[in-house]
C-alpha cells in the first residue's frame, strides 16, 4: 500500500517549482470536473433536458439571471445544468473508452507479443494502419457507422474513441510483453509446466498493466476534444439523451450572430478548462517520467567526514 | 545484406514508397470493413424516406450492394487504384468532382492557417524554451495549452462574437456574392482566381473572408508548434555541443542563435508533416463553423444526409493524402538529414 502511495506521489515529490505547480493546478481543475460529474444531480439545479420547473416554462434564450445562472438556450434548456451534466457525459465517455481499450487492447497485445508469428504480424499491421489513419477522421467514420446503425449513445461514442486510441494501448502492451517474456521467471514458470494462458495472466499481466494509467491520462484530454468535435458535427449524443458540450456549442453558433453569448461561452469554457486540466496533468507526468526533460529537485550534498580518507588508506594497504 | 537501406538515398526512397503500398491497402480495407461489411444499410440510410421499396432495391442493385462482399471489395480497391472514388448516394455526384469543386477552399484555408501557426508558434516556442521557467515561458506555455485545449468551433464562436463586429470582418463563406460573380473561375482556388483577375476589391474581399477562419485553425496548430519547439529547444540547450560552445567562451546570444535555435528547428520539419492530419481534422470542424465552402463542410453535409458513398469516398481521399504527405516528408527529411537513412 505504501509503495503504491509513493508511486502515485512520485510526480509530486520529484518535481519542483513550476512543474509542480502546473501539476497541482491540473489535478485541481480535473478534480472539480470529476466532482461535477459524480454529483451532477445534486450540483445542477435542473435536469439536462428539463424545460420547465414547478409548472413554469423556461424562457427561450433567456438572459442569465438568478433563476438561470448561465441563461437558457434555444431549446429552453438551462445552460448551467447542461454544463454540469456535460461533465458527467464527458467522464462516462472517457472512462468507458479507456475501459474498452484495456479490455480489448491488453489481451490482444499480450497474445500478439507472446505468441508472435503470423498472428502478431497481422494484428500489428492492422493496428499500425489504424494508427496511421488520421485520428479524427477515424472517429468520424466509426461514429458515423455506429450512430446510423445503433443510434447515437454514450456507448457508441465511446466505441468510436476506442478505435482511435486502441493502437497505442496495443503497442505499449505488446512491446512490454516482448521484453517481459524473456525474463528468467517466465522461463522458470514455463519449465515447471505453466500453461500459456497462466503465464500471460499471472506473470506478464502485472508487468504490462503498469503503463496503462499514464497512457489513459495522456489520452484523456484528446478524448474530450474528439468527443466535443463529434458532438459538434452532430455525430455524438442527442441533446435529449445527455448533455454534451460540443453539440450544445453547435446549436449556440446560430445564436452568435444575434449577440447571444451565454449559450456557447459556458460549454466552451467547460471544455477548455477540463482539457487544460488534463493536459497539465499529462504534461506534468511527462516532465517527471521523461528523463530527457526531467529536472530533479537537487538534494543537498553532504560531504563525507573524516572517515573517507581512512577508507581509502585501508584499501591501499 | 548487412543492414537494410545502408545509407543510400535512392534505396531509402524506394523502400519508403514500397512500404506505403501495404499501408494504403490496409487503410482501404479498414474503410471498407467499417462502412460496407459492418451492419447497416447504406442505401436506405441515404434515401430511406424518398424512394419506395422497389426503387431502393434497384438502387442497391445498381450500386452492386447485393453482390458478394468479396466482389464489392475488389471493385472498391481496383476503382481506387484507378483514382475513382465512387459517387455520392444522395445527389449522385462523382466524389472527385466534390473534391475538385470544394478542394480549393479547403486548400487556401489550411495553407493560410499553417502560415499563421508557423509565424506565431515557432518564435514563441523558441522564446519559451530558451528562458525556461521564466515568466514569458509560463505565459507562452499557458497560451500554447489553451490554444490546443480550445476546440476550433469554440474559438470560432468567440471570434464571431467579439472580434468580427469591431473589425468589420465577415463570418460566413469565402467571399461575398458579388466577388464570386465577378471573378472568373480558373483554378478552383478563389484567392488565386481573384489575384489573376487583378480586381483589387475582389482580392480584398477574399482576404477579409479568410482572416477569421484561418486564425481559428491556425491557433489550433500553433499550440502544437509552441510545445514542440519549446521541448526541442530545451533538449538542444542541454546538448554537449552547446556546453562546448559555452566553454569556448562564445557569447550566450550567439550560442542560443547558432547552436540552439537552428538545431532545435530541424525535428520540426518532421512533425510539421505529421500535423497535416490534424490540420485536415481541424478543417472539418472549422469549415462548418464559418460556412466555409470546403470539403469539410461537404463532409458534414453528407454525414447529416447519411450518405455512405460520399463519406467513404471523401475519407478515403483524406487518408490517402495523409499517407502520401507523410512519405514526402520522410523523403525530404532523408534529403536534409543523412542520419535518417540508416
Amino acid at each position: 500500500m505504501r509503495r503504491v502511495a509513493a508511486g502515485l506521489l512520485k510526480p509530486f515529490t520529484e518535481t519542483a517549482g513550476l512543474a509542480r505547480w502546473m501539476l497541482v493546478a491540473g489535478v485541481l481543475l480535473t478534480a472539480v470536473f470529476v466532482v461535477f460529474a459524480l454529483f451532477a444531480p445534486w450540483v445542477a439545479p435542473y435536469g439536462f433536458a428539463q424545460t420547465s420547473a414547478h409548472g413554469v416554462a423556461f424562457p427561450k434564450l433567456g438572459h442569465p439571471d438568478s433563476q438561470h445562472w448561465f441563461g437558457t438556450d434555444r431549446l429552453f434548456f438551462d445552460v448551467f445544468s447542461r454544463v454540469i451534466w456535460g461533465a458527467r457525459t464527458a467522464l462516462e465517455v472517457v472512462v468507458l473508452s479507456i475501459f474498452f481499450c484495456v479490455v480489448i487492447g491488453v489481451p490482444l497485445g499480450l497474445a500478439s507479443g507472446y505468441y508472435g508469428g503470423w498472428f502478431d504480424r497481422i494484428v500489428v499491421l492492422v493496428m499500425d494502419a489504424m494508427y496511421a489513419f488520421p485520428s479524427f477522421l477515424l472517429a468520424i467514420v466509426f461514429s458515423f457507422l455506429l450512430t446510423n446503425v445503433y443510434g447515437g449513445s454514450v456507448v457508441a461514442v465511446s466505441l468510436s474513441l476506442t478505435a482511435v486510441y486502441i493502437p497505442q494501448y496495443f503497442r505499449v502492451v505488446r512491446n512490454t510483453t516482448l521484453s517481459a517474456k524473456e525474463a528468467t521467471y517466465v522461463e522458470a514458470a514455463r519449465a515447471i509446466g505453466a500453461t500459456d494462458g497462466r503465464i500471460m495472466r499471472r506473470y506478464l499481466f502485472g508487468n504490462v498493466i503498469q503503463s496503462v494509467p499514464v497512457l489513459g491520462t495522456l489520452n484523456a484530454a484528446d478524448a474530450i476534444l474528439t468527443l466535443a468535435g463529434l458532438g459538434f458535427l452532430g455525430l455524438g449524443i442527442q441533446s435529449t439523451d445527455a448533455a454534451e458540450w460540443g453539440h450544445d456549442l453547435n446549436r449556440a453558433l446560430a445564436d452568435a450572430g444575434g449577440g447571444v453569448w451565454w449559450t456557447g461561452l459556458y460549454p466552451g469554457l467547460a471544455i477548455v478548462l477540463l482539457v487544460t486540466g488534463l493536459t497539465l496533468v499529462g504534461e506534468g507526468l511527462n516532465e517527471t517520467l521523461n528523463p530527457t526533460l526531467r529536472r530533479r529537485r537537487l538534494l543537498p550534498v553532504v560531504m563525507p567526514g573524516r572517515a573517507a580518507p581512512n577508507l581509502v588508506e585501508e584499501e591501499r594497504s | 545484406m548487412a543492414r537494410a537501406g545502408s545509407g543510400s538515398l535512392p534505396r531509402y526512397i524506394l523502400q519508403r514508397i514500397l512500404l506505403v503500398i501495404p499501408m494504403i491497402w490496409v487503410i482501404l480495407t479498414v474503410v471498407f470493413v467499417v462502412l460496407r461489411v459492418a451492419p447497416g444499410d447504406p442505401v436506405s440510410a441515404a434515401l430511406g424516406g424518398k424512394l419506395n421499396a422497389q426503387a431502393l432495391e434497384q438502387r442497391r442493385e445498381a450500386l452492386g450492394f447485393n453482390r458478394p462482399l468479396i466482389a464489392q471489395y475488389w471493385d472498391y480497391v481496383s476503382s481506387v487504384m484507378h483514382l475513382d472514388f465512387g459517387t455520392t448516394f444522395s445527389d449522385n455526384q462523382p466524389v472527385l468532382r466534390v473534391i475538385r469543386d470544394n478542394g480549393g477552399a479547403t486548400l487556401s484555408l489550411t495553407v493560410a492557417a499553417f502560415v499563421i501557426a508557423l509565424v506565431v508558434g515557432i518564435p514563441l516556442g523558441l522564446l519559451a524554451g530558451r528562458f525556461r521557467d521564466s515568466v514569458p515561458d509560463v505565459v507562452i506555455r499557458l497560451f500554447g495549452i489553451l490554444s490546443y485545449a480550445a476546440p476550433v468551433f469554440f474559438v470560432g464562436f468567440l471570434l464571431q462574437l467579439y472580434v468580427a463586429g469591431p473589425l468589420g470582418l465577415p463570418t460566413s463563406g469565402d467571399a461575398s456574392p458579388i466577388t464570386v460573380f465577378q471573378v472568373q473561375p480558373k483554378t478552383h482556388i478563389l484567392l488565386l482566381d481573384a489575384l489573376l483577375s487583378g480586381n483589387g476589391a475582389a482580392i480584398q474581399d477574399v482576404l477579409k473572408h479568410l482572416v477569421l477562419p484561418a486564425t481559428t485553425l491556425g491557433l489550433l496548430i500553433c499550440g502544437i508548434f509552441i510545445r514542440l519547439v519549446r521541448v526541442n529547444m530545451l533538449q538542444t540547450m542541454q546538448a554537449d555541443y552547446v556546453e562546448a560552445a559555452e566553454a569556448r567562451g562564445i557569447s550566450s546570444g550567439k550560442v542560443t542563435w547558432r547552436h540552439g535555435f537552428r538545431n532545435a528547428l530541424v525535428p520540426v520539419i518532421t512533425v510539421v508533416g505529421l500535423q497535416f492530419a490534424l490540420l485536415l481534422g481541424g478543417a472539418v470542424l472549422t469549415e462548418p463553423t464559418f460556412n466555409w465552402p470546403g470539403i469539410g463542410s461537404k463532409l458534414v453535409f453528407y454525414i447529416n444526409n447519411r450518405d455512405y458513398g460520399a463519406v467513404q469516398g471523401i475519407i478515403t481521399i483524406f487518408a490517402l493524402a495523409v499517407v502520401l504527405i507523410s512519405v514526402i516528408i520522410d523523403i525530404v527529411n532523408a534529403l536534409i538529414d543523412p542520419r535518417v537513412r540508416f
